[in-house]
């Protein structure tokens, strides 16, 4: 049960979430523009790195207000937030 | 007394030292590198091989999940690669003289749902004609053949119906491994355990060999075979995959008297569950669903997976969980896997698998054999190309099947 | 009293018999016995015999780590040594496998969630001094302890003060008693274990006072009756005042049992030698015992049939006794530090693995840490209790006096993994029946590490998770492969729970009634009493059909399907999503987010619209309406709802914040009924007395706020999703019942979600789910219609990728049955005619919906099919298993295509 800093709530426990990824992915500005493969690689290609990772968090059950937070994912610490 | 487990070879394996070049290296010595190892001498008479693995041999997720075969996927191209697979293990006992306790005892997916019949039933026509067997059962039939699943209409989600594959069952996974392992150290294999790789030596964008802990290996192909930790593997070489690595949470009860006959896998209310051979539960749940590779999840899931299986099986109450453990389980976007070539020369890839990886075990290292020893897809893991996810042939076992376990 | 009740001392109540049942037969022990005790308060040492090999087994151990002592009560598995005896305690014993039955369960358990500043678990020396460092500060501290009372090992030393830390003072400070640490999980959430109650603690900071578990000693013959823990004999002789036996051997391999031995002798027990396999034990030591050391040596068998009578020490020696207490070191029980993520390290001195370093916010200590002398475990627990305190905000910091103790020692142990002897019956794993052989043959099979040879041998997965016979295995395994030490080896991972826990005890309350949230309608209480049959859609109740006296499903539906298409009928829509979309970009936003425009739909109208993910394919669909220039009401499917506000908010948030659209969920705002039929109008028109119901005056997909004739204010709207005639009246969700009650006494008739479901098919409109499993597109509903080609949505670049835009997709088409009365099954496979029917036969698609229609007065269904446009007009056959049904493709419309009884 990872204890997640909400930046509007606070700390709370991770039911209260939804995961949404990695962060800082932008939808494409002009998504005709891009080759399919550059289109596959918006649609489906996300980093997946074993230590921090900078992530996507939704307060569901709170304010319900997307931000980020950078996570280990080898030891679940939070390493910082946004 | 208790269900004694068949006696282990007096000799499994050699614990050869690196050396400097191979024909094939394949990265992972869990259960699909170690059967890719074998079936490359087997079908390929490919033996100067070494199997690279940073712990011991299956000690990932082959020694994590919870040993459910089955092969009544919905989609042809699943269908086809898990009957292969399905078929192989039938086989497997004799061919690699290894008791490991392979069990056809059934798999019962339960619907809960107008929504879950429907799906079930579509997945029944689909496989019958696949030539995977199958058959629809309803619930007083659910009941005949497990009986100690609740069916009575006054629980909260009641059980509708099943599909049963009757050829489907378990095996014990170490076993698996170990006669895989066994069998391919006799060709000559080399299984190197402790023996991290730690980067790539390359030519541009050809892969030469891999730098590893034990020291540099050319091999004329590479083969990743390390489920969630392939994204770190194709990290060093600069590759991304659409891969994300998740925990996902099993556990064991204590040694019972034998009270459940089958496997019984619920979608609809996340569980699976089945009796091994010594008299324990074996039971799963789905995923966290944050990124991990820190082989841990969280106890919510695990509590809800009580819940939810007390609800099909009120039996289950005074069991005991003696122990819980959470794998890494790398996910595609289409939750099939990838099987194939990489942008990279003489890399290639096997990953993906999800929560559904030891299942396929022979099949994945049948085929993947085949493409590390002849540079092209077998006809079987063609669709599962990493190409799918720019043309959009996704093979999408999320939506219309059952839970990939 | 028994002969072997001790007749002083101890913590049971010689006042308070308790009459208990063990294998059939009737004993008597005392309040404050365990069932193991008990038991050998009335000379039963020996217990179930060994799971595998059958052999003779007796209670080894006086706590959570018992391998053989294993009994069934009430259907549970449990360990006697501590089961807390009670009147009326019925037990028979097990070999270590249970049994389950199918009686009820009628134990309630229940969770709790608390939050502290200060854990400390375990209520030992050195956790009592930290939870009273801790608590004197103010902070909110919780100690756990697993037994009965506090003490730990000090409830086993005599003339020491327990009530010294005053924790009742603090009224900060909750002591839970017989409650287990079972799992400690991220951000130092730890899950305690108390009978029926789970406990979830969230800790600021978390204290470790986990203790030490003693090593039992491998030998041959170390599995018989009468060879027990060290320290186990002098808990029992001390806290429970029973003797095991008259005549003991002590083995060691380290100073502790000396201390048992002059506890023994004190008790008037014969302690006839210690055999220590320390050259020169201490020599204070040996001349306070007062009885034959001898050093240097290990015990290398027993003999007795099922009772220890002798031991032997090398082929030499043998001495008679009926008890041989051993000590083979002490493993501290880093299991809740191995789980938050700590590593242990090898400590050479001690021959134990020990803490090392944690990523999470605690610390270790006591015996737990290595630290074994009573002095010093008191001073580092008061040390960490005042620290942990202080990092949570509480006091200075620094640890309170504490109450003086005798010296005790804790010189270098000199561990003994193996000894010569018949290594087939030198036991590792008692609960397994494993033994030094089976590890000989593992690593001569050529395993190395330790995981392989736990897995080959089973070594350490017994109930007690290698508590006992871990690190022994691994002592073994570094001899037998020559390492210079089971440092080099290595440990397992300790994974949670750390001691058996109930899965009733994890499920909690949640099951039954109470497994998952029922949400039911306004107008449910109306349904149920006109005997609606229910389905499950996502936590909805609905109505699936209202079978009248002696009707089946089908002719409920028909009956009701007839009503809808002839003349009056109604159905509770309640459950829809539905979401309010307000701001000055609403109009901006939704265009981005459907497939179809809606920034110029004008207000007081509807239009049906439908989202893709980005990927393309289908996701939600339902009709919007715009309520003014700034806002617009939503519908979602009833499944989806919770996820469309998810989408709607997070394609917001995180990539349009600059568009001023906030969104609000009014599902369960509004309770929704759908009136339909040919009569609807004039059955209408009485209740709604504002509205000119009209087709002129009130157009199709249009709405009007009005005024019922009672009085509730209603929202009308002009949808429709079966084809026919429809007004759709949403009115407060308290209003919803009356509201319903007053439709429902035009004489409607009420219908479920199958005839909502043949209705629409008849019409060919989809149901997302149903129709759709994710891999559809629009354009393969043959909803090209609704796809603007002027804007960019969400999933548009999607169809243009080369799979997406294949011409032989699976695409939705309509089947009639060549015998008007056969019904395919949804989910029957669809092969082309002619195709052998021989394994792998190649499919074209599958049934997505069918159904039988009263007003087609035969069957029909929707499939999706590949390049299925192209087939209209041709045959496919849905093998079914023993039969074949023939089915033609048609346009996927079979009921009014030109839309003519939409106005009535």
């Amino acid at each position: 049960m990872l204890l997640i800093p909400c930046p509007w709530c606070g700390d709370r426990d991770e039911t209260e979430f939804h995961y949404g990824g990695q962060a800082h992915v932008a939808y494409p500005q002009s998504p005709d523009a891009l080759s399919d493969a550059q289109w596959a690689e918006y649609l489906f290609v996300r980093d997946n790195p074993k230590g921090e990772f900078a992530e996507r968090w939704c307060h569901n059950a709170g304010c319900r207000r997307w931000f980020n937070l950078v996570r280990d994912t080898a030891t679940h610490q939070i390493v910082v937030q946004r | 007394m208790s269900a004694v487990l068949p006696e282990h070879p007096e000799f499994l394996w050699r614990n050869p030292d690196p050396r400097r070049s191979y024909e094939v290296v394949i990265v992972g010595g869990g259960g699909h590198g170690l059967a890719t190892a074998y079936y490359l001498a087997r079908n390929h008479g490919i033996t100067n091989v070494a199997v690279l693995e940073r712990g011991w041999l299956a000690g990932g997720n082959m020694a994590r999940n919870t040993t459910i075969i089955r092969s009544n996927y919905l989609w042809d191209e699943s269908a086809a690669i898990y009957e292969h697979a399905l078929k192989q293990w039938e086989a497997l006992p004799e061919e690699l003289d290894y008791d490991f306790l392979f069990s056809q005892r059934g798999v019962l997916n339960l619907a809960h749902t107008p929504q879950d019949v429907r799906e079930g039933v579509r997945r029944v026509n689909a496989n019958q004609l696949n030539g995977v067997d199958a058959e629809w059962l309803n619930p007083d039939q659910v009941k005949e053949f497990c009986p100690i699943v609740d069916i009575s209409p006054g629980v909260r989600y009641p059980v509708l119906g099943a599909t049963l594959q009757p050829r489907a069952g378990i095996a014990k996974h170490d076993h698996v491994a170990w006669a895989f392992a066994r069998t391919a150290d006799e060709h000559g294999i080399d299984l190197i355990q402790d023996c991290e790789v730690t980067g790539f030596l390359r030519d541009g964008d050809k892969i030469l060999g891999v730098q590893t802990t034990r020291g540099p290996i050319m091999a004329d192909r590479i083969g990743l075979a390390a489920a969630g930790h392939t994204s770190v593997l194709a990290g060093l070489a600069g590759l991304r995959l659409p891969l994300q690595s998740h925990p996902l949470q099993a556990l064991v009860s204590e040694l019972l008297e034998p009270v459940h006959p089958c496997v019984v896998m619920s979608n609809h209310v996340h569980v699976y569950v089945s009796q091994a051979h010594k008299g324990e539960l074996v039971m799963g749940a789905g995923v966290d669903p944050y990124n991990s590779y820190a082989q841990r999840g969280s106890v919510h899931v695990i509590e809800r997976q009580m819940a939810a299986a007390l609800e099909l099986f009120p039996i289950f109450a005074r069991a005991h969980v003696i122990r819980t453990w959470g794998g890494i389980v790398d996910v595609t976007p289409d939750a099939s896997p990838i099987i194939g070539a990489t942008p990279l020369a003489n890399l290639f890839v096997n990953c993906g698998w999800g929560t559904g990886g030891f299942k396929a075990t022979p099949a994945s290292g049948w085929v993947y054999a085949h493409t590390l020893a002849t540079g092209r897809a077998h006809p079987l893991n063609e669709p599962f190309a990493l190409e799918r996810f720019t043309t959009g042939a996704l093979i999408d076992e999320h939506g219309a099947a059952a839970v990939a376990h | 009293m028994t002969a072997h009740r001790l007749p002083n001392g101890g913590r049971v109540d010689r006042a308070a018999p308790v009459r208990f049942t063990y294998d059939g037969k009737r004993y008597t022990g005392l309040r404050g016995d365990t069932l193991a005790s008990a038991l050998i308060a009335n000379g039963v040492l020996e217990v179930a015999p060994s799971s595998y090999r059958g052999r003779p087994r007796g209670i080894v151990t006086a706590g959570v780590d018992e391998p053989n002592a294993l009994v069934l009560v009430d259907g549970s598995l449990l360990p006697a040594t501590t089961l807390e005896l009670h009147d009326g305690l019925s037990a028979t014993g097990r070999s270590g496998v249970g049994r389950l039955t199918d009686s009820t369960d009628s134990v309630r358990h229940d969770k709790r969630y608390v939050h502290c500043d200060v854990l400390v678990v375990g209520g030992g020396p050195a956790g009592l001094a930290a939870a009273q460092a801790a608590g004197r500060t103010g902070a909110r501290t919780i100690l756990a302890d697993e037994r009965t009372e506090l003490g730990g090992t000090l409830l086993a030393t005599k003339g020491f003060d327990l009530s010294w830390p005053g924790l009742a003072e603090f009224p900060e400070t909750r002591v839970l008693s017989r409650t287990t640490a079972v799992g400690y999980y991220d951000q130092n959430y730890v899950v305690l274990a108390q009978r029926n109650t789970l406990w979830h603690v969230r800790a600021k900071r978390v204290v470790l006072a986990t203790g030490a578990h003693e090593r039992p000693l491998v030998f041959a013959d170390n599995d018989r009756p009468g060879v027990m823990l060290a320290s186990a004999v002098r808990e029992y002789v001390n806290r429970y005042a029973v003797a095991p036996g008259q005549n003991v051997v002590l083995a060691t391999t380290n100073d502790s049992a000396y201390q048992v031995a002059l506890d023994l002798i004190a008790a008037g027990i014969t302690v006839s030698a210690i055999v220590d396999s320390r050259p020169e034990p201490p020599a204070a030591l040996v001349n306070q015992v007062g009885v034959e050391v001898i050093t240097g040596s290990a015990v290398t068998g027993t003999e007795g049939r099922h009772r220890v009578s002798a031991v032997h020490i090398g082929p030499d020696r043998s001495i008679p006794c009926d008890l041989l207490a051993v000590s083979g070191g002490w493993n501290p029980a880093v299991h809740m530090f191995s789980q938050a993520q700590g590593r242990v390290r090898y400590e050479e001195r001690i021959a134990a693995f020990v803490p090392d370093t944690c990523p999470q916010d605690l610390e270790v200590v006591g015996a737990a840490n290595a630290t074994y002398e009573l002095a010093a475990c008191l001073a580092e627990g008061a040390a960490a209790g005042a620290r942990a305190a202080h990092l949570a905000g509480f006091g200075g910091g620094t640890a309170p006096e504490l109450p003086p103790v005798p010296a005790e020692s804790d010189s270098a142990h000199r561990p003994v993994w193996m000894v010569e002897g018949d290594e087939t019956l030198q036991f590792i794993d008692l609960q397994r029946d494993s033994t030094v052989a089976d590890i000989r043959r593992a690593t001569g099979a050529g395993l190395r590490s330790v995981e392989h040879v736990k897995r080959y041998t089973t070594v350490g997965t017994g109930l007690d998770q290698g508590r006992t016979g871990g690190v022994p295995a691994i002592g073994v395994i570094a001899e037998l492969l020559g390492a210079s030490s089971p440092g080099e080896v290595g440990t397992t991972t300790y994974r949670p729970p750390y001691t058996p826990v109930s899965f009733a005890l994890l499920a909690g309350r949640d099951r039954g009634e109470l497994h998952d949230p029922i949400r039911r309608t306004a107008m449910h209480s109306w349904h149920v009493a006109h005997g609606a049959v229910f389905e499950d859609v996502g936590q909805w109740k609905r109505p699936h059909h209202y079978p009248r006296a002696g009707e089946d499903a089908q002719a409920a539906v028909l009956r009701e399907c007839t009503a809808a298409r002839t003349g009056l009928a109604m159905m509770d829509a309640s459950t829809l999503g539905k979401i309010e979309v307000q701001g000055p970009d609403a109009g901006e936003f939704l265009n981005r987010m459907y497939t179809n425009a809606f920034a110029k739909l004008a207000i007081g109208s509807c239009r049906y619209g439908m989202l893709c993910r980005a990927d393309g394919m289908v996701f939600d669909d339902g009709v919007v309406l715009r309520l003014a220039e700034d806002r617009y009401l939503t519908t979602t499917t009833t499944g989806n709802a919770a996820a469309v506000l998810d989408w709607f908010e997070e394609w917001q948030q995180t990539e349009w914040p600059e568009l001023r659209v906030r969104f609000t969920s009014v599902t369960e705002q509004w309770a929704t009924i759908a009136v339909v039929g040919p009569g609807s109008r004039a059955a209408l028109t009485p209740l709604l007395p504002d509205l000119d119901l009209s087709a002129a005056a009130f157009g199709f997909m249009t709405f009007r706020d009005t005024v019922l004739c009672n009085g509730v204010p209603a929202r009308v709207a002009r949808v429709s999703f079966s084809g026919e005639l429809a007004f759709e009246i949403n009115v407060a969700t308290w209003h919803g019942l009356s509201t319903w009650e007053l439709v429902a006494n035009t004489g409607a008739t009420p219908y479920g979600t199958e005839t909502m479901h043949v209705l629409r098919a008849e019409k060919g409109f989809v149901i997302v789910g149903q129709d759709t499993d994710g891999t559809v597109t629009p354009q393969d509903l043959g909803m090209d219609w609704i796809v603007s080609k002027r804007k960019d949505f969400v999933g548009r670049r999607s169809f243009s990728r080369p799979d997406t835009a294949r011409p032989d997709r699976r695409q939705l088409v309509g089947l009639l049955p060549v015998d008007p009365d056969d019904l395919l099954p949804e989910g029957a496979q669809l092969v082309a005619g002619g195709v052998p029917l021989t394994p792998p036969v190649p499919m074209l698609g599958h049934v997505t919906s069918s159904y039988r229609s009263a007003a087609l007065g035969r069957t029909f269904a929707l499939a999706l099919v590949a390049g299925g446009r192209d087939l209209i007009g041709r045959e496919l056959l849905a093998p079914l298993g023993n039969r074949v049904i023939t089915a033609t493709v048609t346009e996927p419309i079979f009921y009014d295509p030109e839309g003519t009884r939409r106005d009535g």
